[in-house]
């Protein structure tokens, strides 16, 4: 991490106002994210939350407002730059070529080399460690096209613990996966953010955001946002009206899990 | 694994390929020149074989070369750009542009260098008519820029067709030899080679950046590839190499999306590898081509364009159907 990182905030906005299609996701939003902390994002289907991750991941500008990376507003950032210290997961990774495993995982390095540079023994070991960490060990010469959808999931995590960035964006990680891949893939976040990173999840599971993310910011479509620590933000009442369904709150010991009612 | 090693390798066995090629061109023909004559012709001797070999083979040599390079170079680029292996030149229309300048000018009456400026306005009004709708992202532009495409090459489809129907019978075979890419009519050979240098020079400081804009833009975006600035200058060169080539041989529909393809299918995705090689292995198969084609029935001179059609399709049906590993 470079010296900027630790004096500012990994990410932070001021008065962010996203707007997609003529409707509004965020107005005016004041976001700070240090260090080790776990951020979540839920919010009904269509509410905005990828849009919101793209403009906080800087590629997409927003309507209004900025948002600071490492304390630098991202349109003062080279493309480079920005790579160096923050990575985004896209929901779908489309592959219209035919390439392997590694060399995806590789592509993570991109940023860290320079023009003329090709990849090093270094790099490739780096590679295949997150590979490893992914449990997709041993598929390294595989044709991503074979992959199916929730290692590709995992493909393109590992490809983000290549990138070895300090802020995670990550749009619903989870897809595809099965639940001991939810777990471990969380859990892998989760070290990340123990390692000094910060994390930015989209998910679908309160239960799952209340165990991993440290705190919440719910998208409710119409422009408004509710933000704050999971305990506080997160309950049977505010979900119901976000989801618009009624969910009611189970407690299995110190964790709790959301249901539908 | 990429590694720089390999890719030399691979670039080593293509240069000497392309030698090979410039040694089976410059030595074949209907009068029979030995290996003395080329290389007295290389080094500036004036044996009857070297002024032969000179005057006539050596230019052609060059131009075939650069055009089937500049060609492949370009298919390659608009496959990454529209991120669709069915893009090249000819599928995009930029041939069938050239080809409407090219007849226009012939059907005039208009000298070589009238000709050649025709052919050059069509392939870039073609251009820019395709690639105007490039603006945006989405999968749905990279299918409307591909149909864009097909539609703009029928429509120069039909008025090369109404064109042939009107032309008097003097000149009927001159258009249908340009039509089907004639590499005897290439006035300055320097040009689409010197291009084909520019145009490499240009791309490949941009290969890594490419192979990241192949997944996608937002995420070449979010690893740390300046998007837009990397697009414009892909355009500019993947238009200049195709415009040139087109302009100088005439349309040869078959090298940039093949070899490209082939070359992928052999060596992978790796655009630092893949550039230089297409662009290698275009120059050489060209080459091949146009010699055959000028030497297999003597002295009737086949059009290029149709053997590399002959060659390819073949070899290309080939390793489509082979098994994936």
């Amino acid at each position: 991490m470079s010296a900027i990182a630790s004096a500012a905030p990994l990410l932070e906005t001021r008065g962010l106002t996203v707007t997609v299609g003529g409707h509004t996701v965020t107005a005016g939003l004041d976001l700070t994210l240090s260090p080790g902390e776990r951020l979540a994002i839920l919010g009904r289907n269509g509410a905005g939350k990828s849009t919101l991750l793209a403009t906080l991941a800087g590629l997409r500008a927003p309507s209004a407002g900025e948002v600071r990376l490492a304390g630098r507003p991202y349109p003062d950032l080279s493309a480079r730059d920005a790579a160096l210290v923050r990575g985004w997961l896209a929901q779908t990774a489309p592959d219209p070529f035919a390439t392997t495993v590694l060399e995806t995982a590789l592509a993570g390095r991109h940023p860290h080399l320079g023009r003329w540079e090709w990849e090093s023994a270094e790099d490739a070991r780096l590679a295949r460690a997150a590979l490893a960490q992914v449990g997709l060990a041993g598929f390294e010469a595989r044709q991503v096209a074979t992959l199916s959808g929730g290692e590709r999931q995992r493909l393109g995590l590992a490809t983000l613990l290549t990138q070895a960035p300090s802020l995670y964006l990550l749009d619903e990680p989870l897809a595809h996966l099965d639940l001991n891949h939810q777990i471990a893939s969380l859990e892998l976040l989760a070290r990340q953010a123990e390692a000094g990173a910060a994390t930015v999840l989209v998910l679908h599971d309160p239960g799952l955001a209340a165990r991993y993310c440290d705190r919440v910011v719910l998208v409710f479509g119409d422009g408004t946002v509710a933000q704050g620590p999971c305990d506080q933000v997160l309950t049977a009442r505010t979900l119901s009206c976000l989801y618009g369904y009624p969910l009611k709150e189970l407690a299995d010991g110190g964790r709790r899990w959301f249901v539908p009612a | 694994m990429p590694t720089r090693r390999r890719a030399l390798v691979a670039l080593a066995f293509l240069i000497l390929l392309a030698l090979a090629s410039f040694a089976v061109a410059l030595a074949a023909g209907s009068i029979a020149v030995d290996r003395a004559d080329v290389l007295a012709a290389l080094t500036g001797g004036d044996t009857p074989g070297a002024e032969i070999v000179r005057a006539l083979r050596l230019p052609r040599a060059v131009a075939g070369f650069a055009c089937g390079g500049l060609l492949a170079l370009a298919g390659a680029l608009m496959q990454v750009l529209l991120r669709n292996p069915l893009a090249d030149p000819y599928v995009l229309g930029i041939s069938g542009g050239a080809g409407v300048g090219a007849l226009t000018a012939i059907l005039i009456g208009l000298p070589v260098a009238g000709l050649t400026g025709f052919a050059f306005v069509g392939a870039l009004a073609a251009m820019l008519t395709v690639f105007g709708l490039a603006r945006g992202d989405g999968s749905w532009t990279q299918t409307r820029l591909l149909l864009t495409g097909v539609i703009v090459a029928a429509g120069c489809g039909a008025l090369v067709a109404l064109m042939l129907t009107i032309a008097p019978e003097s000149k009927l075979r001159g258009m249908l030899f340009w039509l089907m890419g004639d590499l005897a009519q290439v006035a300055h050979p320097w040009l689409p080679a010197g291009a084909l240098l520019v145009c490499l020079a240009a791309a490949l400081p941009f290969a890594r950046e490419l192979n990241l804009l192949a997944r996608g833009l937002l995420q070449a975006q979010a690893m740390g590839v300046s998007v837009p600035t990397v697009r414009r200058l892909i355009y500019a060169v993947a238009s200049l190499a195709t415009a040139m080539a087109v302009t100088s041989a005439g349309s040869i529909g078959f090298v940039g999306l093949v070899v490209p393809h082939l070359t992928r299918l052999a060596l992978g995705n790796d655009q630092r590898l893949l550039l230089p090689a297409s662009a290698l292995a275009g120059g050489s198969l060209l080459l091949l081509a146009d010699t055959a084609a000028r030497t297999m029935v003597a002295p009737l001179q086949l059009p290029v364009g149709v053997l590399t059609a002959l060659i390819g399709v073949p070899v290309f049906l080939f390793l489509l159907t082979r098994q994936p590993k």
